[in-house]
């Protein structure tokens, strides 16, 4: 390791250092669960039934709430650091807001897919689909308990300093949900247009 | 930051640092303590050691003469399967993580890890992932599909019982253990490290504990998301590894494979790191090469993700592929040569001491070199596909596993006993275990090496009489029991030394590193001063002020 990376990473604090590690295990986890989905889109063709039954452009919109909610949450934490905390409790229910869109779409979608016998024991692209999504949308739903208790505590007045550990680890986890689900829209969705 | 004064200087101790502990059963289970925490892991370990021992001795009785009928098939395929995956997940590892626990805030000069409750979660889901997987003996049946959990023999349609359900669920609790602890040791080397330790300064068993927690935050999640994707096929009727319906068998054994390599050097490293800080302190003298000691273990991290499929060489994966596999197997021996010729660098010319800490690390040299070289061999696919899975291969894993890890952990054992407990473990009966050992070990062991190339299969509940086999098997059974006696002795001898052993002292090997600095058993805050740390050698500079290390430095 050389001096100036050393630097770098002993400048973190413990839980975001924390949190980088535990991110980086997370994201050999969905790895694995992306090279299943692409995997068995190559050798067992599950992408005609991806064609057949996904609807990339509603989800797409749906997308766009979540890629701005990484957006929204990174203004929370500037707006902490400045001091204004009622522009950091505003986009903090923001992205909550937003997060929340994103899973009611993933679970209307998923309601939708259940009523054209679209499951998870049908065949090989439910399985690879359900499970890559859904693992995703649970990490979503962690993170929209997280920022909650965050914004709770914002309420009471937790978070009167202007920096907070707390505040940027739960922010980089969503920034992680967040950029996790770029790749899964891209190989799922954007797979079965091009 | 340099002039700290050296412990015993007679000076009050701050009052926040004078803390007690809870005595009793609940001070010990509600403890957030990373050394009572890590006494915790290696007592888990010890009672999963009996648990897998005595399933290995199960299977030796079966195995003593040919068509024998001690265990029946299907008792023969949970024990050898539970045989593995308790000695690898609920011993090898916590053992590590335990000593780790224990040791790395010492050798660094912290009072605690970075998260002390984390680090009491990591410990608490290892043993009850242990007791979730144990019950499955009463619950039906214990897995049966082999450590390593096969599809589609995992399969619903052909592991009837819940075996495996238990199997997946007890090793995705343990396996989030180690990923929790793994991150709590990783921010802890970072952040905690006292003044003056820079990182070309941490003492080698701390730089290879660094690399395996590495290793196992990258490693884990293979393993947890095959467990999940087993999981979901047998709880929810999916088809990831059905292959009549468009799943992929073959998938399950590059993703356990992906994971399954990298914990082999999960579970030498650490022994490695051991061994790196026993033989100096014997030898009285520094390791030989610190620096290519430290880089190779980062080698060996880079290439154990790169030589899982050397496990699957008889699936038929194609032979550029095979080759590849081949030559980064064979490459990954070449950090690990670099190690065993520093460790013999280390020991030329030294003054060295055979207590038993030293036998034990030199007999791992010899043993863990046999193994190496076997594995060399297993690398050569054309040899691999004329001995896969036979007892040859059984050879060499436990030559490797068990002649590598579990020598090096009783070195280490018999040299940081003194510092956990405040007394010395028993010499004499020291060196009982250590020969029983290594005779049991060579006797169980070698002889199947023999037995793998005459075409015997593992796996297989019986044998038929073909000629010298009831014998070789014999001797392997007779073995097994000396490691059996020799298991007790150790135990017996910890029993005897935690009353009565001699009392140890602060540093009774005259070693160098910062956790002899500090009492024996060291007090609740570990430290109550720093030694300056100007070299790799602390504590030698302090006893050799004439002459201290970071003089001769560069």
């Amino acid at each position: 390791m050389n001096t100036e990376a050393q630097t770098l990473v002993e400048s973190w604090d413990n839980n975001r250092l924390a949190m980088l590690f535990f991110l980086l295990s997370e994201g050999t986890f969905f790895a694995f669960l992306i090279i299943a989905y692409v995997y068995y889109h190559s050798v067992s063709n599950t992408g005609v039934m991806a064609a057949k039954v996904l609807d990339p452009l509603k989800t797409g919109v749906y997308t766009i709430f979540l890629l701005s909610s990484s957006f929204t949450v990174w203004r929370a934490e500037k707006c902490l650091r400045r001091g204004s905390q009622r522009a950091f409790k505003g986009w903090l229910l923001v992205t909550i807001v937003l997060g929340a869109v994103f899973l009611f779409g993933q679970g209307s979608e998923y309601l939708h897919l259940y009523g054209q016998d679209v499951t998870i024991s049908r065949d090989i692209f439910g399985t690879s689909f359900f499970t890559l999504t859904g693992f995703h949308s649970l990490h979503v739903l962690l993170g929209l308990i997280a920022l909650s208790v965050i914004f709770v505590l914002a309420l009471q007045g937790e978070f009167a300093q202007q920096h907070s550990s707390a505040v940027e680890t739960v922010a980089l986890y969503w920034h992680f949900v967040d950029w996790v689900w770029v790749v899964i829209f891209s190989v799922i969705y954007l797979w079965t247009v091009f | 930051m340099s002039d700290i004064p050296f412990p015993g200087t007679g000076e009050a101790l701050p009052l926040e640092t004078q803390q007690e502990e809870t005595a009793g059963l609940l001070g010990w289970v509600s403890s957030v303590d990373h050394k009572r925490i890590g006494i915790m892991y290696l007592l888990a370990a010890l009672i999963y050691f009996g648990a897998g021992g005595i399933e290995a001795l199960l299977m030796r009785i079966q195995l003593a003469k040919p068509v024998n009928s001690f265990l029946s098939p299907g008792a023969f395929d949970q024990i050898f399967t539970m045989h593995g995956t308790t000695m690898i997940f609920l011993v090898a590892m916590p053992v590590l993580t335990g000593l780790a626990n224990y040791l790395i805030p010492l050798m660094i000069g912290a009072s605690d890890v970075a998260f002390p409750r984390l680090n009491a979660l990591s410990l608490w889901l290892l043993v009850f992932g242990g007791v979730l997987l144990y019950f499955s003996f009463i619950a039906g049946g214990a897995p049966a599909a082999g450590w390593f959990n096969y599809a589609p023999l995992s399969e619903k349609a052909y592991s009837t019982t819940q075996g495996v359900d238990y199997y997946s669920l007890g090793l995705l609790i343990t396996g989030i253990g180690s990923v929790v602890a793994a991150i709590n040791l990783i921010v802890t080397i970072i952040k905690y490290r006292a003044p003056g330790l820079t990182i070309k300064r941490l003492p080698l068993f701390v730089w290879m504990v660094l690399v395996t927690q590495i290793l196992i935050i990258l490693a884990l999640p293979a393993l947890n998301a095959s467990l999940v994707m087993i999981l979901i096929d047998r709880t929810l009727n999916a088809h990831f590894f059905q292959a009549v319906s468009g799943g992929s068998a073959v998938l399950w054994q590059h993703y356990f494979w992906a994971f399954g390599h990298p914990e082999v050097y999960i579970v030498i490293l650490p022994a490695f790191g051991m061994i790196s800080e026993v033989i100096p302190v014997f030898s009285r003298k520094p390791i030989y090469g610190y620096e290519y000691v430290a880089a190779s273990t980062v080698a060996i991290g880079v290439l154990s993700f790169l030589v899982w499929a050397h496990h699957m060489f008889a699936v038929g994966l194609g032979h550029s592929v095979d080759s590849m596999f081949a030559i980064s197997s064979l490459l990954i021996a070449v950090p690990t040569g670099v190690k065993i010729f520093n460790w013999i660098a280390t020991m030329w010319h030294g003054s060295i001491r055979f207590t038993t800490a030293m036998l034990f690390a030199t007999g791992f040299l010899v043993v863990f070199t046999i193994g190496g070289l076997s594995g060399v061999s297993l690398a050569i696919f054309p040899v691999d596909w004329q001995v896969t899975d036979t007892y040859y291969l059984v050879a060499h894993l436990h030559y490797v596993l068990f002649g590598g890890t579990v020598f090096g952990i009783f070195a280490g054992l018999y040299y940081w006993f003194p510092k956990m407990s405040g007394r010395m473990l028993d010499e004499k009966l020291g060196k009982w275990h250590f020969w029983t050992m290594l005779i049991g070990f060579n006797m169980t062991f070698f002889v199947m090496h023999l037995l793998g190339l005459m075409g015997m299969t593992r796996r297989v509940y019986t044998y038929p009489n073909y000629p010298g086999w009831g014998m070789l098997n014999m001797i392997s059974t007779i073995g097994a029991v000396v490691m059996g006696i020799s298991s007790l002795i150790f135990i017996w001898n910890i029993v005897v030394s935690l009353r009565q052993g001699e009392p140890a002292g602060d540093n009774p090997w005259e070693a160098w590193s910062l956790e002899w600095a500090t009492t024996s058993p060291p007090p609740v805050h570990n430290f109550d001063r720093i030694p300056p740390i100007r070299s790799r050698r602390p504590l030698w500079d302090l006893a050799h002020p004439e002459n201290p290390d970071w003089k001769n430095e560069h």
